[in-house]
C-alpha cells in the first residue's frame, strides 16, 4: 500500500550517532521500521539502541554486512554531499536526505552524479517518507496519520504534518506521505511522485502541497492534465510572500517574476485540480 | 548574500578577467585623489546593492579631478532605490565600441549552471530579456565537468564576437566559471563586458550573489556582507538562527516551519488582516528561541497582535507551551496574542496556556479570525 518505502525496506542511517540521527533512529525503530545498520566514520564496531543496531565506518561495509537497500542521511550540511556520493557509490538505490542547508552547487553535482548512476534521491531539506503502518524514514511524526488511500507529496515539513493531521481528523488514511524538500535543487520532484502515485494500486487520490519558487508545480499540472486519472487536491503556500525574498526554504523565492503562488494555483486549477484556500479545507475538497 | 561591484570585480581580476584601473572611495576628497592618480577621465560609480545604478544617475563620467570631487560628493549624498550610497568606485573611463552581457547562474529547472551571453549588453539587458529573450544565448554547463573550451567558443560565435577576440573571450568565460564555482556563487555576471576602441575586452561592471549556505567555507567573503540592505530585525534574527522577514502589516507571526509560516501569513490575509512578518522558529521551539522571536516581533511598533502557530510533532505540545510561558515571563508585553497548538499533546499544551489566561485557538481558521479581530482592537474570547 505504498510508494518507495514499506515493510521490505532495510534502512541504513548515515550519521546514526549524531544527536538527530540517534533520536530519530529510535523513533523510526519504535514505529516498526526495519533499521538494519548505521554509519558514522570513526565509530565502526559500536552498537546503538541497547546493542540492537550495528554501526559501521563506511556505507560500503554496512551494505555488505547488513543488506541495507535504503539510506536516510542526517549528516551535517558541510559533509552531506560527500555522504550522498558515498551512499550512491556503495550501490544504495534510494537515498533520503533530511539535512537542511547544503550548498546549492554541491547539490547540482550530487544530483547530476546520482542521475548518471540511476540512484533515486528524496530531499534534501525534507522530512522524509512515511508509509503509515509500515515504515517511517525520516522525521515525520508517526502518530498523526493512519493507513489509507491518500498519497501526499509536499515541499514542506510542518505544513505537511498539518495536512496529515487534518486528514486523520477527517478519518482519512494515507498510503504514503512523501516530503520532497524545500531546496531549489532536489532529487525526486512533484512529477516523479505523481507518476509513482498514479501507478500505485493502493493510492486513490493525491494531495500536492507546493509553495512559491521554481516551476515544478506548473510541470506537475501538465502531467495531471495529460496523464493523471486519480483526483488531486492542491495547496500552495506563499500567496503573500514578497518577491526577491527567500521565505525560510532556500527554494522558496520569487525571482524575476517567476515562481509566484498565483501562477501555480492557476496552472493547477486549469488542470482540474481543486486548490484549497488553507490546509484544513483539504479533506473537505475530497468529499465535495 | 550580494557583493558590491568593486568586490565582485576584485574577485574577477584574481581569475584573470581584465578590469579597469580604479579604487574605492568613501569621501569626495579621496575620489579626487584617485582621479589625480589615474590621470585620465574617470567614471564615478555608486556602490549600492541594487541594479540599474546607471539609469538612476549613480554612474557618472568626470573629466577632471575637480569634477570628480564634485560628482563624488553628489553621488555620496544620494539614495538609490532607498539605499544610501556610502562608497563610490573611481574607475578609469573606457572608450566603448560595444557592450556585451556575460553571466552564470543556477538553472533550477535544468539542475545545472547556465552561462548566458548577449550581444545586446548594457543597461537595457532586462528589457532585452523581457522583449527579445532570443537575443540571450544560454548554454548549460555540466557541474561535474565544468565549462568546456568549445562551449565558450560557441558562445563567442553566437554573439558575433570578432574571431580575433575569441581566445581572450574564452579565458574570460573560464575565469567567470572559476569565480562562480570558487565562491559558491548563485550569480556571477559581467554587464557590460565591453569591446574597447582599442579592440580589447574589458569588464566594466561586476555582480556576484553568493550562496548563504556555502559561506561556512568562505569566511573571507562572509565578512564582506553589507548590512544596509537588511532590516535591523532581520540581522538580529540571524544571530538566533531564526528565519525572519519584515513585512508591512500589523499581525506578528511566529511559526515553526517555513511552509507553515507562509501558510499562516496567507490565512491572515485571507481573513482580512495583514501579516507584519515571516518568522520560522524551526524545530524544537525552546524558551530561549521563542523569547528572542518575541522580542524581534515586538520591536516593530506596527504590531497590534501576535499569532503563534506551532505544530507539535516530535516536540510535544506541552513542552512547547511551557517554552512559551517561560518566554512570556521574560518578555513582558501588553500586545494581545493568539496561540494555536496542534498535534501531539496539543490539548495538554492548550490547557497550560489557557491557565495563564492566553487566547487559544484549535484550528488555523479560528486563530486567523481571532488575531485579525484583535489587531482591529476588537474584543476576543
Ligand atoms: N569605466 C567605465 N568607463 C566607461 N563607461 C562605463 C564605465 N563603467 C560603466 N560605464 C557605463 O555605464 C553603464 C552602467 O554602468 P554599470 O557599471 O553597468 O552599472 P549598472 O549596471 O548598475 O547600471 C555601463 O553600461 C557603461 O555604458
Ligand atoms: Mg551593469
Amino acid at each position: 500500500m505504498s510508494i518507495l518505502v514499506n515493510k521490505n525496506t532495510r534502512l541504513l542511517v548515515q550519521n546514526i550517532t549524531g544527536k538527530e540521527g540517534i533520536f530519530h533512529t529510535k523513533q523510526m525503530v519504535d514505529y516498526g521500521t526495519n533499521v538494519v545498520s548505521g554509519v558514522t566514520p570513526g565509530k565502526g564496531g559500536e552498537w546503538v539502541l541497547d546493542g540492537k543496531i550495528p554501526v559501521f565506518d563506511s556505507v560500503k561495509v554496512a551494505v555488505e554486512a547488513t543488506g541495507a537497500n535504503t539510506s536516510v542521511v542526517f549528516v551535517p550540511a558541510r559533509f552531506a554531499a560527500d555522504a550522498l556520493f558515498e551512499a550512491a557509490d556503495a550501490g544504495i538505490p534510494l537515498i533520503i536526505c533530511i539535512t537542511e542547508g547544503i550548498p546549492v552547487q554541491d547539490m547540482m553535482r550530487v544530483r547530476n552524479y546520482l542521475d548518471q548512476k540511476g540512484v533515486r534521491l528524496v530531499g534534501p531539506n525534507c522530512p522524509g517518507i512515511l508509509t503509515p503502518g509500515e515504515a517511517k524514514v525520516g522525521i515525520i511524526p508517526g502518530d498523526i496519520s493512519i493507513p489509507g488511500n491518500v498519497g501526499i507529496v509536499s515541499r514542506s515539513g510542518t505544513l505537511t504534518y498539518e495536512v496529515l493531521y487534518a486528514l486523520m481528523m477527517a478519518n482519512m488514511g494515507v498510503s504514503t506521505c512523501l516530503g520532497i524538500g524545500g531546496d531549489p535543487i532536489n532529487g525526486t520532484n512533484f512529477l516523479d511522485a505523481l507518476e509513482m502515485f498514479e501507478a500505485d494500486p493502493h493510492t486513490d487520490m493525491v494531495v500536492l502541497i507546493g509553495e512559491i519558487g521554481g516551476t515544478d508545480e506548473e510541470k506537475a499540472a501538465e502531467f495531471i492534465a495529460d496523464r493523471m486519472t486519480k483526483s488531486v487536491v492542491g495547496f500552495i503556500a506563499g500567496r503573500t510572500a514578497p518577491p526577491g525574498k527567500r521565505m525560510g526554504h532556500a527554494g522558496a523565492i520569487v525571482e524575476g517574476g517567476s515562481g509566484l503562488a498565483v501562477d501555480k494555483i492557476k496552472a493547477l486549477q486549469t488542470a482540474g485540480v481543486k486548490v484549497a484556500n488553507h490546509p484544513e479545507e483539504i479533506p473537505l475538497l475530497f468529499k465535495s | 548574500m550580494k557583493l558590491h561591484e568593486y568586490q565582485s570585480k576584485q574577485i574577477f581580476a584574481k581569475h584573470g578577467i581584465p578590469i579597469p584601473k580604479g579604487r574605492i572611495a568613501s569621501t569626495a576628497e579621496e575620489a579626487k585623489h584617485i582621479a589625480e592618480e589615474l590621470g585620465k577621465r574617470v567614471v564615478i560609480k555608486s556602490q549600492v546593492l541594487v541594479g540599474g545604478r546607471g539609469k538612476a544617475g549613480g554612474i557618472r563620467l568626470a573629466k577632471s579631478p575637480d569634477e570628480s570631487e564634485d560628482i563624488a560628493a553628489e553621488i555620496l549624498s544620494m539614495e538609490i532605490k532607498g539605499l544610501p550610497v556610502r562608497k563610490v568606485l573611481v574607475d578609469e573611463a573606457a572608450s566603448i565600441d560595444k557592450e556585451i552581457y556575460l553571466g552564470i547562474t543556477n538553472d533550477r529547472a535544468a539542475r545545472k549552471p547556465v552561462m548566458m551571453a548577449s550581444a545586446a549588453g548594457g543597461v537595457e539587458i532586462e528589457e532585452v530579456a523581457r522583449q527579445t529573450p532570443e537575443k540571450i544565448i544560454k548554454v548549460h554547463i555540466d557541474p561535474l565537468l565544468g565549462l568546456r573550451d568549445y562551449q565558450a567558443r560557441d558562445i563567442a560565435g553566437c554573439i558575433d564576437l570578432p574571431r580575433e577576440l575569441w581566445r581572450h573571450f574564452g579565458q574570460i568565460a573560464n575565469g567567470l566559471w572559476l569565480a562562480y564555482t570558487g565562491c559558491d556563487a548563485t550569480l556571477a555576471e559581467i554587464n557590460p563586458l565591453v569591446i574597447t576602441s582599442e579592440n580589447k575586452l574589458l569588464a566594466l561592471d561586476g555582480k556576484m550573489v553568493l550562496d548563504d549556505n556555502a559561506l561556512f567555507r568562505h569566511s573571507d567573503l562572509a565578512d564582506m556582507r553589507d548590512l544596509d540592505i537588511e532590516a535591523q530585525s532581520e540581522i538580529e534574527a540571524r544571530k538566533y538562527g531564526l528565519s525572519f522577514i519584515k513585512l508591512d502589516g500589523n499581525i506578528g507571526c511566529m511559526v515553526n516551519g517555513a511552509g507553515l509560516a507562509m501558510t499562516t501569513m496567507d490565512i491572515i490575509k485571507l481573513y482580512g488582516g495583514e501579516p507584519a512578518n515571516f518568522l520560522d522558529i524551526g524545530g524544537g521551539a525552546s524558551a530561549e528561541k521563542v523569547a528572542a522571536a518575541f522580542r524581534i516581533i515586538l520591536s516593530d511598533p506596527n504590531v497590534k497582535a501576535i499569532l503563534l502557530n506551532v505544530f507539535g510533532g516530535i516536540t510535544r505540545g506541552d513542552e512547547v507551551a511551557r517554552g512559551i510561558l517561560s518566554a512570556m515571563n521574560d518578555v513582558k508585553t501588553q500586545i494581545p496574542m493568539v496561540v494555536r497548538l496542534v498535534g501531539t499533546n496539543a490539548e495538554e499544551g492548550r490547557q497550560i496556556l489557557a491557565g495563564a489566561s492566553m487566547i487559544t485557538a484549535e484550528t488555523l481558521v479560528e486563530a486567523a479570525k481571532k488575531s485579525v479581530a484583535l489587531a482591529k482592537g476588537e474584543a476576543v474570547q
